[in-house]
C-alpha cells in the first residue's frame, strides 16, 4: 500500500485554493483514502524538493497540502504553479516511505481500555491485541500533537469510538484507538481515544534528526513487547 | 544577562517563530504581534528576527546584570527605570544593576522588551520561539518566573536608533477592526453567513489565549454539518465549529485543524489582532487578495524607513558595539 502508480489519469479531481495571503492549498476529494493520500504524500514531496523562495512550511493532510509562503519573498502565483507542477507530473520516483515498529505494553494499567474495547469488539483482549497488531498502518496525517501521526485504517471490529468525556491527562506513550484511527501520544496531554497500551519509543524529540519518529505516509506496525521490556518512564 | 525579579502574568521567549516543521505536527508559535517584536528589534539595532521578550497585559520587572542597550514596543505600559519614567518605542540605556517595571496598561495586550544582541536561549528546532502546548522552546518551553536568568547574545552590525516609529505605530484600545480573505469553503455556511460576520461585533473570550480567540457573538450558521477531515490551518484561520461560535487561530494555533473555515485574517493585521485583550470587540471587514499584499508591502515600507532614516548611533556608553556593518560581533554584549 502507499505507492504512488500512475494510472490513467481521469479527469482533473484536485483543486488549487488561496488559504489566507500566505497560504496555498491543493486538495482532493474529502476521503481518508490511501490513493489520494499518497497523492498528496508525493505532491508535498516534489515542492519540499523544489526548495522554491520564500516556501516556509508544506503540510499534507488526508486529502490536502497547505504549502505556506513568505508573501514578501514568494508570490502566491508562483506557490500555486509549484503546486499544479507538482500534482500533475506523473510519479517516478520509488516510494520514499518509512515502515516503523513500535512495541507495545497492551492492557494493564499502561492500557487501560483494553478491556472496554474488548467488550466493544466482543471478542477477548488477546483478540483485540492481535487485530491491532495484524495490520501496517499508514501514516495519514501528523498534527493535534507535535509527533502526533493519525494512522489508520483500524480493523473495523476494534474501531471503538472516543470516550465522550476525555482524560485530562493521557501519559506519553499511550497507544489508543478513536474509530479507525490508532495513535500513539507523543507526550502527556488530555484526549479522547481509548488507550490499549504504551510504549516506551519516543516518537518525538527536538534534539532528534529528524525529530519526530513517523513521517506523512510512513507504514507503521505495533508488535507486543517483549515480557521485561523498559517501561515509559521518563519520557516527557 | 537580565533576571527576571517579577515575571508578570505571562512572558515567554520569542523569535520569528519556529518555521519548517508544521509537517511534523511542530506549531510555529512565535511573537502574537509580530510587527511589534520587530520593531523592539530595530530600535535596539538588531536582526529583525532576534528573540524577545512578549509580555502580557500585566507586565513583569526586569533586573538588567550587565549594561544593556534594550527597548519595549507594542502595548503602551507606564514604563519606568529605576523609577524614572521611560518612554515606550525608543531605545534606552541600562547600567549594570538597573531594575526595569511595567506599570498601568493603556492600550493593547502585548509589549516587547528587545535588548541588543537578542535573548539568548538554546535554539530548538532552529528557533528560539516557546511553544507552550508542546513545551518546546524559550526557558524549558515556559513561562518566565521569578529568578530566570537569560543570557544576552552578541550584537550585529546595526547600531540603536535613535529615533521612534511615528503615528502609524498605535495599538489598539479596547478593539480593532481587522481585514481578512473569504473562504476557501462558502458553500460550508449558511448563504447570509459571511454578511452577518462581517456586520457583527464580537468580543474576544475570557478563555482566548496565545493558541486562539474564542469570539463571543452572533453564531454563524453552517450549511452543512457534516464532519470536516483534519487539514492546515494558517495563521489568521478563523474556524468555525458546529456550535457558530468562531475561533480566530493566533501563534501557537496547532498545525491541523478540523472545522469549517470562513476565512483567514490578512497577514498586515495579524499583529494588530495580536494587541487584543479578552474582553476588547473585535470586527471583520472583506478584503481581496491585492490588498493584502498591498497592506503588507506598506507595513514593510514603514519598517524600512524607520531603520533607514537613522544612521547616527545612540551615545557611546552601555554599548562597544560599533562594528563593520553586517558583522556579526563574538563578543557579548
Amino acid at each position: 500500500m502507499g505507492t504512488v502508480t500512475d494510472r490513467a489519469r481521469p479527469a482533473r479531481d484536485w483543486r488549487i485554493r488561496l488559504t489566507g495571503d500566505a497560504a496555498v492549498t491543493l486538495e482532493f476529494a474529502p476521503r481518508i483514502d490511501p490513493g489520494i493520500n499518497a497523492r498528496v504524500v508525493a505532491a508535498a514531496a516534489r515542492v519540499t524538493a523544489g526548495r522554491h523562495r520564500g516556501v516556509r512550511d508544506v503540510v499534507p493532510g488526508y486529502h490536502a497540502v497547505t504549502v505556506y509562503f513568505d508573501p514578501l519573498r514568494a508570490d502566491a502565483g508562483r506557490v500555486w504553479t509549484a503546486l499544479e507542477e507538482a500534482v500533475t507530473t506523473p510519479a517516478v520516483e520509488a516510494d520514499a516511505s518509512r515502515e516503523v515498529v513500535i512495541p507495545v505494553r497492551y492492557g494493564g494499567g499502561e492500557g487501560p481500555d483494553l478491556e472496554e474495547v474488548a467488550a466493544f469488539a466482543g471478542c477477548s483482549a488477546a483478540e483485540v491485541i492481535r487485530r491491532h497488531t495484524a495490520t501496517t498502518y499508514r501514516v495519514y496525517m501528523v498534527g493535534y500533537l507535535h509527533g502526533f501521526a493519525y494512522l489508520g485504517i483500524v480493523d473495523p471490529r476494534i474501531a471503538m469510538p472516543r470516550r465522550e468525556t476525555p482524560r485530562l491527562v493521557v501519559p506519553a506513550g499511550s497507544v489508543g484507538i478513536a474509530g479507525r484511527q490508532t495513535g500513539v501520544y507523543p507526550t502527556a496531554a488530555p484526549g479522547g481515544w481509548r488507550l490499549i497500551g504504551r510504549t516506551a519509543v519516543r516518537v518525538f524529540d527536538a534534539l532528534r534528526h529528524p525529530p519526530g519518529l513517523f513521517g506523512p505516509g510512513d507504514r507503521v506496525r505495533f508488535e507486543p513487547a517483549p515480557p521485561g521490556a523498559p517501561t515509559a518512564g521518563g519520557m516527557t | 544577562m537580565i533576571r527576571m525579579v517579577d515575571p508578570g502574568l505571562l512572558t515567554t521567549v520569542q523569535d520569528g517563530g519556529r518555521w519548517g516543521y508544521q509537517h511534523l505536527g511542530v506549531p510555529v508559535a512565535g511573537p502574537m504581534d509580530p510587527v511589534s517584536h520587530r520593531v523592539a528589534n530595530l530600535l535596539v539595532g538588531n536582526p529583525p528576527d532576534r528573540a524577545t521578550l512578549e509580555v502580557t497585559l500585566v507586565g513583569p520587572a526586569i533586573e538588567f546584570l550587565a549594561d544593556t542597550t534594550f527597548a519595549v514596543a507594542g502595548a503602551r505600559f507606564d514604563l519606568s527605570l529605576d523609577a524614572q519614567p521611560l518612554p515606550v518605542n525608543a531605545a534606552g540605556r541600562a547600567g549594570r544593576g538597573s531594575l526595569l517595571r511595567f506599570g498601568r496598561r493603556t492600550a493593547g495586550a502585548r509589549a516587547y522588551v528587545a535588548v541588543r544582541g537578542g535573548v539568548e536561549v538554546p535554539p530548538r528546532l532552529g528557533s528560539r520561539s516557546t511553544d507552550l502546548a508542546s513545551r518546546l522552546g524559550g526557558l524549558g518551553g515556559r513561562p518566565l518566573r521569578a529568578g530566570d536568568r537569560l543570557d544576552v547574545g552578541a550584537a550585529g552590525g546595526a547600531a540603536a536608533l535613535d529615533r521612534r516609529p511615528g503615528r502609524w505605530f498605535q495599538p489598539p484600545a479596547g478593539g480593532a477592526r481587522v481585514r481578512f480573505l473569504p473562504g476557501p469553503d462558502p458553500q460550508r455556511f449558511e448563504g447570509r453567513a459571511l454578511k452577518r460576520f462581517t456586520r457583527s461585533r464580537f468580543t474576544v473570550g475570557p478563555d482566548s489565549n496565545r493558541m486562539g480567540y474564542r469570539l463571543q457573538g452572533p453564531a454563524i450558521g453552517l450549511a452543512d454539518a457534516a464532519p470536516v477531515l483534519s487539514a492546515a490551518t494558517p495563521p489568521g484561520t478563523i474556524q468555525v465549529p458546529p456550535a457558530g461560535h468562531p475561533i480566530l487561530l493566533m501563534a501557537d494555533r496547532q498545525t491541523t485543524g478540523g472545522y469549517a473555515v470562513l476565512g483567514a485574517v490578512i497577514t498586515a493585521d495579524l499583529g494588530v489582532a495580536g494587541q487584543l485583550a479578552p474582553g476588547d470587540w473585535i470586527a471583520f471587514e472583506a478584503c481581496e487578495h491585492g490588498d493584502a499584499v498591498a497592506a503588507l508591502i506598506k507595513t514593510e515600507q514603514r519598517l524600512m524607513q524607520l531603520a533607514a532614516t537613522s544612521n547616527r548611533r545612540l551615545g557611546p556608553a552601555g554599548t562597544s558595539s560599533r562594528r563593520g556593518p553586517g558583522r556579526r560581533g563574538a563578543v557579548a554584549s
